[in-house]
């Protein structure tokens, strides 16, 4: 018996068939705890999946490789899901063209404060330099935010865990921060929430509602557009800055 | 459904495409996104099946993050090494962040709907 289990977890740990059905379990299982808690925003379904895989990678010594054959199946989907963003940004394109000015004011305000306030803060309390450009893009959503992680010096896997960090944060603490400055209007929440925690703030967004997840995709992807255009400029200058 | 999730293949495969041919700083999948925002514009409106199918990719969009996410395991040791100045600068620049944009664009946007009132 004891054999049979060994070969059966050999087969099983080489086909990508278990990465994939596992990442599914995890996220319906954090899907369901999440509904049980009335989609309180602490119990962020990505934070317990995350939280349950790991510690399963973990404790069964799978290297994160083996199970990323799997799951890169499910990876692969941020591409189409990207380019579906222009449905809902499509939908609420009337009331985003009566903002445009406020929004790209508030896009290039909150642009620079998401990478110079990480980069501050990390330096501050004495994170390494290779810390610090993996930090900087943070706040853009993952592919772009590793082009540019990469481009500054930092390591750009590491930036990919930090971004992912930064979603579950945003989408967690949004609401407070909402309720202690009395942010109401969802068109307002839901563009600062794509801006500082791209796709994973924008998911949170739409389950707020539609309008909240339209505002949160277009911030998400003009962050993304900013951050990848200026920060490669900017903070070779502000680090020359420092160091004079 | 099919044609629906292929139309999305399409738009990213061309915004790779434009991305690599002009050397852009910004993923593909940004850039199908800006070309099929143009081409509903022009067209009017996505068809039911592409707005279905739209709403079901979007509706477990944070499921996508999963595979991503569990790479925290990988760095174990810089996270325990680093982790006051990373969860510092995480917590504080998350939060800073989307306080600036939202206090920024609220009075911004309140300005620009009453342009009588003076400020």
């Amino acid at each position: 018996m004891n054999g049979n289990l060994n070969e059966i977890w050999v087969y099983l740990s080489t086909t990508p068939l278990l990465g994939l059905t596992l990442t599914l379990i995890a996220y319906q299982a954090a899907f369901w705890i999440y509904k049980r808690l009335g989609f309180h925003p602490l119990a962020n379904p990505v934070l317990i999946a995350v939280a349950m895989l790991a510690s399963v990678l973990l404790l069964t010594g799978t290297p994160y490789s083996t199970y990323f054959d799997g799951a890169q199946f499910v990876h692969f989907l941020l591409g189409p899901a990207t380019v579906a963003l222009a449905i809902p940004l499509h939908a609420q394109w009337p009331r985003l063209k009566t903002m445009a000015g406020p929004l790209l004011i508030s896009l290039c305000a909150g642009s620079l404060t998401a990478a110079l306030s990480a980069c501050a803060i990390g330096a501050a309390l004495g994170a390494s330099r290779e810390s610090l450009m993996s930090l900087a893009p943070k706040s853009v959503t993952t592919p772009i935010a590793m082009a540019v992680a990469e481009r500054l010096g930092g390591l750009p896997s590491l930036t990919a865990v930090l971004v992912i960090i930064t979603g579950i944060l945003g989408a967690v603490g949004a609401r407070y921060i909402y309720r202690w400055l009395h942010i109401e209007d969802h068109a307002v929440r839901g563009f600062a929430i794509g801006l500082a925690s791209h796709g994973i703030g924008t998911a949170r967004a739409f389950q707020v509602s539609e309008q909240a997840g339209a505002f949160a995709a277009l911030a998400m992807g003009l962050n993304g557009l900013v951050t990848a255009l200026s920060l490669p400029w900017i903070l070779p200058w502000i680090e020359n800055l420092l160091t004079r | 459904m099919l044609q629906a999730l292929t139309l999305l293949l399409v738009f990213q495969l061309v915004g790779e495409v434009i991305v690599r041919a002009f050397a852009l700083p910004v993923p593909g999948p940004v850039i199908g996104m800006a070309l099929l925002f143009i081409a509903l514009m022009l067209r009017g409106g996505p068809s039911k099946p592409l707005r279905d199918t739209a709403g079901s990719l979007l509706q477990h969009l944070s499921l996508l993050f999963v595979p991503a996410g569990t790479g925290v395991i990988l760095y174990g040791t810089r996270l325990a090494d680093e982790w006051l100045p990373l969860t510092a600068a995480l917590l504080g620049s998350t939060f800073l962040t989307i306080a600036i944009t939202a206090l920024l664009l609220r009075a911004l946007g309140k300005r620009s709907r009453h342009p009588e009132r003076p400020s």
